[in-house]
């Protein structure tokens, strides 16, 4: 009878504190989006963020895609080529990619990659009094050091998705038509005939817009809450990359459902 | 020092970015292939769509000259009206004739366009009056059915 | 009016339900150097955090400049801020900018002078703390002692009136505590500032400050001058500065009886 209450309780004990986490999270949202001014006044400072989130995770990226590129040239040609339709191996990648994996796997390694720096290094500003120490300047934090990557990551994101796509494209084009030697008008044309702008590309950018906000907001939120410990930053850092994944992974399957169906 | 370094990488970037988004709306996507800018658009009434789509091609001798842009049903004809976007480019007279066919045997529905004789031309809100329904695969089988047994008595 | 520049009247505080001041009374003179001393734990950074309006106390009040400022809304604490300049514990400079740009920092972010003034300013505030020939370096490339003094640097930069030390001469060498002593009275001195330090040093301490506060079980136990308190014969006071084990601030944390614990 104990032991069922004392389960309860713990049950009870994480879904509150789960409940908690999130509207902080929110709360810091708002504040992000309420002290975003400097980061559009003084670019510069997100630009300076930019460059350590987008253009450091792009090695990562364009050698990522270009692997997942050959790989679904090879998988889609050999079981295309049982139905006699190996053309259709150019529609295969273009659509895998641009529709799902460019932006889901793109938002993987971003969390990874970008994700885990920009907990790491905010939590151990916090832990080291600076972000104290900047408010004892009477400068806000939230405005100075957390808006600026905020915007950095939102921005960053749909750019890598796009480098992703086309890379990764490219890779399947290597295969299909280099290595295979699928024809290469069928493999162009029949990808333009079944790719649609509005309906696979822009919505892969929308998808990767929306993986870019919650990747971001998790990994400073992460940073910002993480105790001031070193081991409170490291734990931070783990929970960045697994909660940035399984919520990358729901929203895509949401906005997926969406999408296809509206 | 530092500012042009960040500057510089970060216009390297976006510059790849933006190239590589080109790259798919031009040689992946269809934006330059059959990009339908203006449009004017036409109803047409059904008794029966089958398994056509909103955004399901519409093709006049095979090539596609518009798209479905939506379907409703009417509550009091309780028939399907068709709403249907034409390129302007493409111009069909009153009297066309118009279909839904399957692409293959088991593709997807399409509507095709014949063009009939009329001196007057299609134009914005016009309907097109004369229609054939989607061929259902149940209803062909019982009619063959039916008529086969009505042959023996 | 008085000569009070910060005043500190009936101030309770506490986290949660564990009350860390019980009423306390204190007032910082201008242009004097004051310290707040007291063990390990007993809230004396929390004091700092308490002027400096990063929290706010459950009831009394701390003013500064005659203004309350639990009181104030983000806009007017950010005001009183900036009068203010804090040393942290361990300098908390910014790791990602060079020496030069954590002193430049306060003024990019409260100033709009031009970069050549900026230079001549961030030069001359190096140049107080002795560091001028290291403006190229990052955090990471100091010494603790160095670190602290462009932490210094830092907190006056834009002249503050009143400059707040937390623990400046925690896990220093002799060499570089006698520095940082020296740099705290000529600061001071040279600024026409109101130094308020935080610290558990008790001979540097009583070597330069000119009014003293003692800290204990939420209250403030003994005050006075140097002189008056190495005079003093409170008990506290006495184990204190002469760093006796036992006496009024016991060697054990309160517990069961040590019998009862080993089940004896």
């Amino acid at each position: 009878m104990k032991s069922l209450i004392n389960f309860f309780e713990k049950v009870g004990f994480s879904v509150t504190s789960r409940i908690h986490r999130l509207g902080t999270a929110t709360r810091l949202f708002f504040l992000i989006l309420l002290a975003s001014g400097e980061s559009f006044k003084r670019f510069q400072l997100t630009m300076k963020e930019i460059y350590f989130t987008g253009v450091m995770s792009l090695v990562i990226i364009i050698v990522s895609a270009f692997f997942v590129g050959m790989v679904l040239g090879l998988q889609g040609y050999y079981t295309l080529q049982k139905y006699g339709s190996s053309e259709a191996i150019g529609v295969l990648v273009a659509l895998a990619l641009v529709r799902e994996l460019g932006p889901v796997v793109t938002a993987l390694l971003f969390a990874g990659r970008a994700g885990t720096a920009i907990t790491a290094e905010i939590g151990l500003m916090k832990a080291t009094e600076q972000l104290s120490a900047m408010e004892m300047m009477a400068v806000n934090p939230v405005g100075r050091i957390i808006a600026p990557r905020f915007w950095a990551g939102v921005i960053a994101m749909p750019i890598l998705a796009a480098i992703f796509s086309m890379v990764g494209i490219l890779g399947g084009y290597v295969v299909a038509v280099i290595v295979i030697g699928v024809d290469e008008g069928a493999f162009w044309s029949q990808m333009q005939a079944n790719v649609d702008f509005r309906y696979d590309i822009v919505n892969g950018v929308i998808k990767s817009l929306v993986f870019g906000v919650a990747c971001t907001i998790i990994a400073l939120f992460e940073g910002y809450d993480a105790p001031p410990t070193a081991e409170g930053v490291s734990r931070a850092t783990t929970r960045t990359v697994v909660t940035s994944s399984l919520v990358i992974l729901g929203l895509d399957f949401i906005l997926t459902s969406f999408m296809i169906g509206g | 020092m530092d500012k042009i370094k960040f500057d510089a990488w970060v216009g390297i970037f976006v510059a790849i970015g933006v190239i590589s988004l080109l790259g798919l709306a031009m040689k992946v996507g269809n934006l330059t292939s059959n990009d339908i800018r203006e449009t004017y658009s036409v109803i047409a009434h059904f008794e029966n769509i089958g398994g056509l789509k909103p955004r399901a091609p519409v093709k006049g001798a095979g090539v596609v000259v518009g798209r479905v842009k939506s379907i409703i049903f009417d509550t009091e004809a309780y028939h399907a009206i068709v709403k249907i976007d034409i390129d302007k480019r493409y111009v069909f007279p009153k009297d066309t004739f118009a279909n839904i066919y399957t692409a293959g045997l088991l593709g997807e529905q399409y509507i095709g366009l014949e063009a009939g004789g009329d001196m007057k031309n299609l134009s914005e809100g016009d309907r097109i009056t004369q229609t054939q329904d989607a061929v259902v695969l149940e209803k062909l089988i019982s009619q063959f059915l039916y008529t086969k047994a009505s042959e023996e008595d | 009016m008085s000569d009070n520049l910060i005043t500190i009247e009936n101030l309770t505080f506490g986290y949660g339900t564990e009350i860390l001041h019980k009423g306390i009374n204190m007032e910082f003179q201008r242009g004097k150097v004051s310290a707040i001393m007291g063990g390990s734990g007993s809230g004396k950074t929390t004091i700092l955090k308490l002027i400096g309006g990063q929290i706010k106390p459950k009831s009394g009040s701390v003013s500064v400049d005659n203004q309350i400022v639990h009181k104030q809304n983000l806009d007017g604490i950010y005001k009183l801020r900036r009068k203010m300049g804090m040393l942290f514990q361990h300098g908390a400079l910014f790791t990602d900018l060079s020496v030069y740009e954590n002193v430049a920092f306060p003024m990019r972010e409260h100033t709009d002078l031009p970069e050549n003034i900026i230079k001549d300013l961030v030069l001359m505030k190096l140049n107080a703390v002795g560091l001028r020939g290291a403006y190229k370096l990052m955090p990471t490339e100091l010494s603790g002692g160095m670190a602290r003094r462009v932490a210094l640097a830092r907190a006056i930069a834009l002249d503050p009136d009143i400059i707040m030390y937390d623990e400046p001469f925690a896990g220093l060498d002799p060499i570089s505590m006698a520095v940082i002593c020296d740099l705290i009275r000529t600061l001071n001195d040279a600024l026409g500032a109101t130094s308020i330090i935080v610290t558990h040093d008790v001979a540097e301490t009583f070597s330069f400050a000119d009014y003293i506060y003692f800290v204990a079980d939420g209250i403030v136990a003994a005050e006075g001058s140097p002189k008056q308190l190495m005079a003093s014969k409170l008990p506290f006071v006495k184990q204190f500065i002469h760093s006796e084990k036992d006496g009024p601030v016991p060697f054990h944390v309160s517990a069961p009886s040590y019998n009862s614990d080993l089940s004896l």
